[in-house]
């Protein structure tokens, strides 16, 4: 993202150390010592800042690596892939026949997921869109924060909301037993999504350029048409990777998941059902877990199959958003 | 006949314009007002257990009753252990980034690491937490290795905002320095980040406002369901808010029902008032900009 401005820097650069030419070298052969104590001290502070540069690298490597390293034997040795994908029981603590079937769990994770998606896409694109193309001054800057804002709630909390709040009047409302079900998370995790979706999606917008709505507006169309026929379709791209990323989102989110869905192995067949996400499981077992045993591997394995699944949702949404700017 | 008229297929046009702009402005409101009408619900039942004994006594009589001064001082202690550590890693990552980077293919790389430290999922971190600092490292459950977990999962909130805030500084500011014949490092320091100082600050507000609330990272690397006595040092466990609350509303039985919102009060104040100091900064800092 900064790299061309980058690029610029490296070019000035370059510029100044022409422009230095025979005068100034002069100058500064008096002051030998202080420059190579300089040039000593920029070249340290270069190889520091890369360093922090690659670090990121390195962290993401790391992750990858530790959980590996816990979960990559369990992975190659005593479980049954096919059973994991295909199974929905997952009774680790069975002490007979303890089994590994993720199919429940990832069903879990998808049906609230999906709600959430159902109920935030269409939403988020829209206060985006009335963000970035209908407010005005002092309008937008407030609805800017206020979205802001509802991104900063943290996770527990919105998982306490849907225990407490929600599920109650979901029970009332549709006169269920219980509340903590895929509606109670898919709605909590809309909301929750919505923020971020609604943030890339408005910058998506923004980074369409005026000179395709001057365009459209001089042909007599008017704001709605040069939103649907001219911003939207320039848009597209970013606004996918917003859905994308909002999925990711959902996808791996622990705590309000782990209280507002109920946490039992199910297949849902109704959003009224209690269900139990990948996340949700490793949050709520790992602790009960002996180090090493099977138990704790498999828990690792669902991190090396959370992680894996995160990584390809963000590389998508980076080449989508990498198409935009190519063209 | 004056020319500007609106014909028929005009007026229609204009009527489903104004249609259209309420229809998103209703969408806008729908996402927005239910989370303000559950905020001041949660402040309306969290209320009554505030009290100056709430927030400076420790939880007793099996947390069903009591205060919340060790969870809040533990994450005071997990927050600036956090800090230190991202921080420092944070601000030169995005240094490297605005500074010296060229548009390659390592740049490239490492935004795509950066999108992605912020996107794998919390309770992935955590495992990595369990797996390199309790584990591998050593540490144990801990401060260190909790606040470590949390630095690492919050490094992009950092990276990016200091990144932005250094691309704010005009380029002319830089070529003036270097043209004074300063090397890059003294135009940095003296030029660069000066003038991004405030950019950074609102950064790091916000990754404090992050890190507060984080749960699921924190669970098994440091954070203890309950611990009545206050940590010593960055080696000894902790209780901290968000878990706390996650306790008191989930694990503990009979708990009356004012105290977990007035928990969830306190965490949300904390977040909510770090995230408006940044915003206030923010708009301040746009407001004095001079160039």
């Amino acid at each position: 993202m900064g790299s061309p401005e980058s690029a610029e820097v490296a070019g000035a650069v370059e510029g100044a150390g022409v422009a230095e030419g025979a005068g100034v070298a002069a100058s500064f052969a008096e002051d030998a010592d202080a420059r190579t104590m300089a040039w000593y001290v920029d070249k340290g502070v270069e190889i520091l800042v890369f360093i922090g540069g690659v670090s990121a690298i390195i962290f993401i490597f790391g992750i990858f690596g530790f959980v590996m390293k816990e979960g990559a034997g369990f992975i190659a040795g005593s479980l049954d892939l096919g059973e994991f994908f295909t199974s929905p029981r997952w009774a680790p603590t069975s002490s007979y026949n303890p089994t590994y079937g993720a199919l429940a769990l990832i069903a879990g994770t998808a049906s609230v997921t999906g709600l959430a998606m159902l109920l935030a896409v269409p939403f988020s694109l829209g206060t985006a869109i009335y963000i970035a193309e209908f407010a005005t001054g002092r309008i937008r800057e407030i609805l800017k924060v206020l979205v802001e804002l509802l991104a900063a709630i943290p996770s527990v909390v919105w998982g306490f909301i849907g225990l407490s709040i929600m599920n109650p009047l979901i029970i009332d409302l549709f006169n269920v037993p219980v509340g903590l079900s895929v509606l109670n998370s898919g709605i909590i995790l809309g909301l929750m999504a919505a923020p971020i979706m609604t943030t890339i999606a408005e910058d998506a917008l923004k980074a369409v350029p005026d000179t395709y709505r001057e365009a459209a507006e001089a042909l007599g169309a008017t704001r709605w048409q040069v939103v649907f026929r001219v911003v939207l379709p320039a848009a597209k791209n970013g606004l996918v990777a917003a859905v994308l990323l909002g999925v990711g989102r959902g996808f791996g989110e622990t705590m309000a998941v782990l209280m507002a869905s109920g946490h039992s192995i199910n297949i849902p067949t109704s959003v009224f059902d209690s269900v139990r996400a990948l996340t949700a499981t490793i949050a709520a077992e790992l602790g009960e877990t002996a180090v090493g045993s099977d138990h704790y591997k498999a828990l690792f394995a669902l991190g090396i199959f959370l992680f894996l699944v995160t990584f390809i949702i963000n590389l998508t949404a980076d080449l989508v958003i990498r198409g935009v700017r190519k063209r | 006949m004056a020319g500007f008229e609106a014909s028929a297929l005009n007026r229609r046009d204009q009527k489903v314009e104004r249609l259209i702009r309420w229809l998103f402005l209703l969408m806008t409101l729908l996402l927005i007002l239910p989370v303000f009408v559950i905020l001041i619900f949660l402040v309306i039942k969290g209320w009554p257990v505030m009290s100056m004994e709430f927030l400076f006594t420790e939880p007793s009589n099996g947390m069903t009753a009591g205060g919340i001064f060790p969870a809040l001082v533990g994450t005071v202690w997990l927050v600036a252990v956090a800090l230190l550590f991202s921080v420092p890693i944070g601000v030169a990552a995005a240094i490297y980034l605005s500074e010296y980077a060229s548009d390659n293919w390592l740049t490239r790389v490492i935004n795509l690491a950066i999108i992605n430290l912020a996107g794998v999922p919390s309770i992935v971190h955590a495992l990595f937490g369990v797996g390199a600092f309790v584990l591998f490292f050593g540490f144990g459950t801990s401060i260190l290795a909790a606040s470590l977990t949390l630095g690492i999962m919050t490094l992009p909130v950092v990276i990016v905002s200091t990144r932005e805030a250094l691309q704010a500084v005009p380029m002319a500011f830089r070529e003036a320095c270097w043209n004074m014949g300063a090397t890059r490092w003294q135009t940095i320091r003296h030029v660069v980040l000066p003038n991004a100082l405030s950019g950074i600050l609102t950064g790091i507000i916000l990754e404090v406002s992050r890190t507060a609330g984080e749960t699921a990272p924190i669970m098994f690397t440091g954070a203890a369901f309950f611990l009545p006595f206050l940590p010593q040092g960055v080696f000894d466990e902790t209780m901290a808010l968000s878990l706390h609350l996650f306790v008191i509303s989930t694990q503990v039985p009979n708990v009356p029902e004012a105290l977990p919102y007035g928990v969830a009060l306190v965490l949300i104040g904390i977040v909510l008032a770090m995230n408006s100091l940044s915003i206030a900064f923010r708009t301040v800092l746009r407001r004095r900009k001079k160039w």
